[in-house]
């Protein structure tokens, strides 16, 4: 109840932003590009598709590879979005109106993390209607499209909990984006020195910490209750830093 | 017999060596306005962050209305409202939303949200500007909207730290009205370093000086303590300076130029009576005879020395 209250006005505050009604618009543009050529592609190759038996649909050809550039734009922008969620409350010193209200550590924080976690869905719906707008034409895999789309709010939401956390650190909202961008970039790419390591046990671990490796099950619409708990542990532990963060602040003043 | 509202008691917070506030003891009543007075960097807006629960003190015990806020924080927060030195605004709100945002996160209740929305804008005179983004705002008007905040839920205690800062003498003046108001239904803990603010809205004062509480009274006791000690005179034909000092009672006189003399004596033995009849008897030309108060400043400047010079001693008074 209270972290709904706490949820609406963050929400509301974003879109009452330039920033967030500019990201909203630039990644609407960018994707919108990238679905276009996309489509104009399979319409070439459409006629040569038809003949083989079993081939893949526009669902694999259009919609898939619209969302693996979603995943890579988003990435650049949750942070964004994030950077300021507490830095900016710690500069304007507003964060003593929640703290001598009657609310705990975690209805600030989880308050906080839904709210911003909303716009990231709305985000992902607005997307969305692109690749459903195909339904007017012909038909998509619906299962499959349902699996992606899990599959990203689980992982922004992933993103935006280490943006949290790393916008609790510091008091400087750019700070804050730079270093959520280092991480979720570090944690993207960390198998690929797996390959590389030789040893395979390092490489096992590597990969597992990997955060494509456990969208990538998803995105081919595989759910496995593992990459399900990975993002879930994932997420849960940055809010906890994030939670503990914010009591140290209270601690130390 | 008024109820005991808060209740402080050995209150202390270091930030690693500086030792911030030391073992602070302190009480307030239902219908009490009680001022917390003392230089910068005293220690004030930090015992008002330990008390609002936005700083977990060192040691020590706060009870609000008999709840510890240490062990119940939710339950004592609700009974608080806190406006904290710099008000904590949503600046791209506009003052309903933020009045409602506030309302919310202090458990109103959804059906009594208007009203209690009403009557903090009526008593904080915001009516005019409901509408209006906070960011677009004179700092007067902000103000008024964190102190709006802080009582927003009808808390027990209202803790106001430096309310007055940065406003014009107008808007002083209204703030200040509004903090007596407010003292008649709710606790009120104001903090200041203007001294005549304390006068002009408190019924008890604390003065603080190096996390340290050195005075704690009520404001008549303050008020007695600057009785006069001294009188400045006015004469037309200025007598020696013997003359003068050889009326009764007069410990001393000083002669400040222009025929104008400032007379020292004890407390309570005023020559003004002896001065008048001398004056006349020998005709001096009386055209002045005014008693000198000392100020709020001086009591406070007499009072933090004396701590430097005998800390031990004021101790034990603390404790007794």
């Amino acid at each position: 109840m209270m972290m709904l209250t706490l949820a609406k006005r963050e929400l509301r505050s974003l879109f009452l932003s330039p920033l967030a009604w500019s990201i909203l618009a630039v990644v609407q543009l960018i994707l919108a590009y990238l679905f276009l050529t996309q489509l104009n592609e399979f319409l070439i190759l459409q006629p040569q598709l038809k003949m083989i038996d079993g081939a893949p649909g526009a669902t694999n050809l259009v919609i898939a590879p619209l969302y693996g550039s979603t995943t890579f734009i988003l990435m650049m922008v949750v942070p964004l979005l994030t950077m300021r969620l507490i830095s900016e409350e710690r500069r304007s010193r507003s964060l003593p109106l929640l703290f001598s209200a009657p609310l705990s550590m975690s209805e600030i924080i989880i308050g906080k993390y839904l709210g911003i976690v909303g716009f990231l869905v709305i985000m992902i719906f607005m997307i969305s209607i692109m690749p459903l707008s195909l339904l007017l034409a012909g038909n998509i895999d619906l299962g499959l499209l349902a699996a992606i789309v899990f599959g990203l709010i689980l992982l922004v939401a992933a993103f935006a909990a280490v943006g949290l956390y790393m916008s609790s650190l510091t008091q400087q909202p750019t700070v804050a984006a730079v270093s959520t961008f280092g991480i979720l970039l570090l944690l993207w790419i960390i198998d690929w020195a797996g390959g590389k390591a030789g040893d395979d046990g390092a490489s096992e671990l590597l990969s597992y910490l990997s955060m494509l490796r456990h969208y990538q099950g998803l995105a081919k619409g595989v759910f496995s209750s593992a990459d399900v708990i990975y993002f879930i542990l994932f997420i849960s532990t940055f809010l906890i830093l994030s939670i503990r963060r914010l009591d140290v602040d209270r601690m130390k003043g | 017999m008024a109820n005991t509202l808060i209740q402080v008691e050995h209150l202390s917070r270091n930030y690693g060596s500086l030792q911030a506030v030391d073992r602070v003891n302190f009480e307030l009543s239902q219908g009490e306005v009680l001022g917390f007075l003392g230089p910068n960097g005293a220690g004030k807006s930090t015992t008002m962050q330990m008390i609002t629960g936005n700083l977990a003190p060192s040691q020590g015990s706060v009870k609000i209305c008999g709840i510890d806020l240490l062990e119940q924080p939710k339950l004592a927060k609700a009974e608080i409202g806190y406006l904290p030195e710099q008000p904590p605004l949503y600046r791209e709100l506009t003052v309903d939303e933020y009045l409602t945002f506030a309302a919310r996160i202090n458990r109103i209740a959804k059906n009594k949200i208007s009203a209690a929305l009403d009557s903090a804008k009526q008593r904080c005179g915001l009516e005019q500007v409901g509408k209006r983004l906070i960011n677009n705002l004179s700092k007067g008007y902000q103000q008024r909207v964190g102190i709006a905040q802080a009582i927003i839920h009808s808390p027990s205690i209202v803790v106001l730290d430096e309310p007055t800062v940065g406003l014009d003498p107008i808007q002083i003046r209204e703030i200040r009205d509004l903090i007596r108001e407010l003292g008649k239904e709710h606790g009120v803990i104001l903090s200041t370093h203007i001294l005549p603010e304390v006068q002009m809205t408190c019924d008890h004062v604390q003065i603080i000086n190096r996390g340290q509480l050195v005075f704690a009274d009520k404001i008549e006791n303050l008020n007695q303590r600057m009785q006069a000690s001294s009188l400045i005179m006015g004469l037309q034909h200025s007598p020696t300076a013997e003359a003068i000092t050889t009326i009764e009672h007069v410990d001393a006189a000083d002669d400040l130029g222009d025929d104008r003399w400032r007379i020292h004596f004890q407390p309570e033995s005023s020559p003004a009576e002896a001065l008048a009849k001398q004056a006349v008897e020998n005709n001096w030309g009386l055209y002045e005879l005014t008693p000198e108060h000392k100020s709020l400043e001086q009591i406070f400047v007499d009072i933090t020395t004396a701590e430097q010079i005998q800390p031990e001693q004021t101790q034990e008074e603390q404790i007794a």
